[in-house]
């Protein structure tokens, strides 16, 4: 009651737009952020420092590839498929890319479909997308068996060339991959609330008092759409270079 | 609730973008299936990455409609990692210099 009631007390002054309404929000004394859910702002905020995590991760990377006397392994060869006798450099993770796009788009149709308060389609996007997620981990999966297993690559060293090549291929696409089947989980999680209709009788969740809403798929499309993100700066990074 | 008001845009903005991305991927494929070297290659790289990152953001993420206060807020702290990115260039440089002399093969 006190929430709302403050936000309408907030939202009665006109807001400015520009850099006059930055100043004036942050000056307000109030609510920075306004007309933003709280969640929405902690998601954002999350993403932010997952940010900076994950920049650590490859600008170590480039000062590590930069600093060694010894050949990087060419990654356009190391990820190369064999198709029917073709020699097909990075084909793997040229296919799991484009997955990731395509879970990208059915997520930011079902944060639309959410808001139409379309139970039934917001619930099988959401579906599609975690079952794209999962896809995306399983190939993944296959990437680092076959690099194991068939080309003996380890974190302290490889046949290919520089050894810290093992280390950081496992440290990122790792980390990254943990992001993915996180996200996976919660997919899967936010799908059944919607098909149950949670979000449509505004119940409250599980372990929390508050409301639910189907902006709460939006909020879980920024992470999703984050993990995407940061899949196409390692993928020109990683392995593009 | 005027506090608690959704994203909802037009669905055709979603499809282009989306549309946009697989071209974008495509093309950033073909840089390494073209076998590109040198400055062409990186400044390709460099070029899509951004413009997908862009998009994403832009139009997936909703920050072309969110107030200014939250874009600043998040855009700009990470601009700092340009920063970084100078001073790992800096360090990484530096260190493969000093592996050349003292390991590397010259007497």
């Amino acid at each position: 009651m006190t929430q709302s009631a403050q936000a309408t007390m907030a939202e009665t002054a006109p807001l400015l737009d520009g850099t006059p309404g930055v100043i004036a929000d942050w000056s307000s004394d109030q609510r920075a952020f306004k007309k933003t859910p709280w969640g929405k702002a902690m998601m954002w905020i999350f993403l932010l420092s997952d940010t900076f995590i994950f920049s650590c991760f490859l600008i170590g990377y480039g000062t590590v590839r930069m600093s060694t006397t010894i050949p990087w392994p060419n990654p356009s060869e190391v990820f190369a498929l064999n198709v029917g006798g073709v020699h097909v450099p990075l084909l793997l993770i040229a296919i799991m890319t484009f997955v990731l796009i395509t879970s990208s788009g059915t997520m930011a149709l079902a944060v639309n479909f959410g808001y139409r308060k379309d139970k039934m389609t917001t619930f099988w996007l959401l579906l599609a997308t975690a079952v794209l997620g999962a896809t995306f981990v399983g190939m993944q999966a296959f990437e680092w068996t076959k690099l194991i297993v068939d080309e003996g690559v380890r974190p302290w060293g490889n046949p290919m060339g520089a050894p810290q090549f093992g280390a950081i291929f496992f440290m990122v696409t790792g980390f990254h991959g943990t992001h993915v089947s996180i996200g996976v989980l919660f997919l899967a999680i936010m799908a059944v609330k919607v098909i149950r209709g949670k979000m449509d009788r505004e119940e409250p969740g599980f372990m929390t008092g508050r409301k639910q809403d189907y902006g709460m798929v939006e909020i879980m499309g920024l992470y999703w759409h984050f993990v995407d993100l940061v899949w196409v700066f390692i993928f020109a990074v990683f392995y593009l270079w | 609730m005027a506090s608690t008001e959704g994203q909802q845009h037009p669905l055709g903005i979603y499809f282009q973008i989306w549309i946009l991305l697989f071209v974008l991927s495509a093309a950033s494929y073909m840089v390494d299936y073209l076998a590109f070297q040198g400055y062409l290659r990186w400044f390709l790289i460099i070029v899509f990455m951004m413009l997908k990152a862009g998009l994403i953001v832009s139009v997936f993420m909703h920050m072309l409609w969110e107030r200014q206060a939250l874009v600043y807020a998040i855009i700009v702290p990470p601009l700092l990692l340009l920063v970084f990115v100078g001073i790992g260039t800096l360090e990484g440089d530096y260190t493969f210099l000093t592996r050349d002399i003292f390991f590397g093969g010259a007497e």
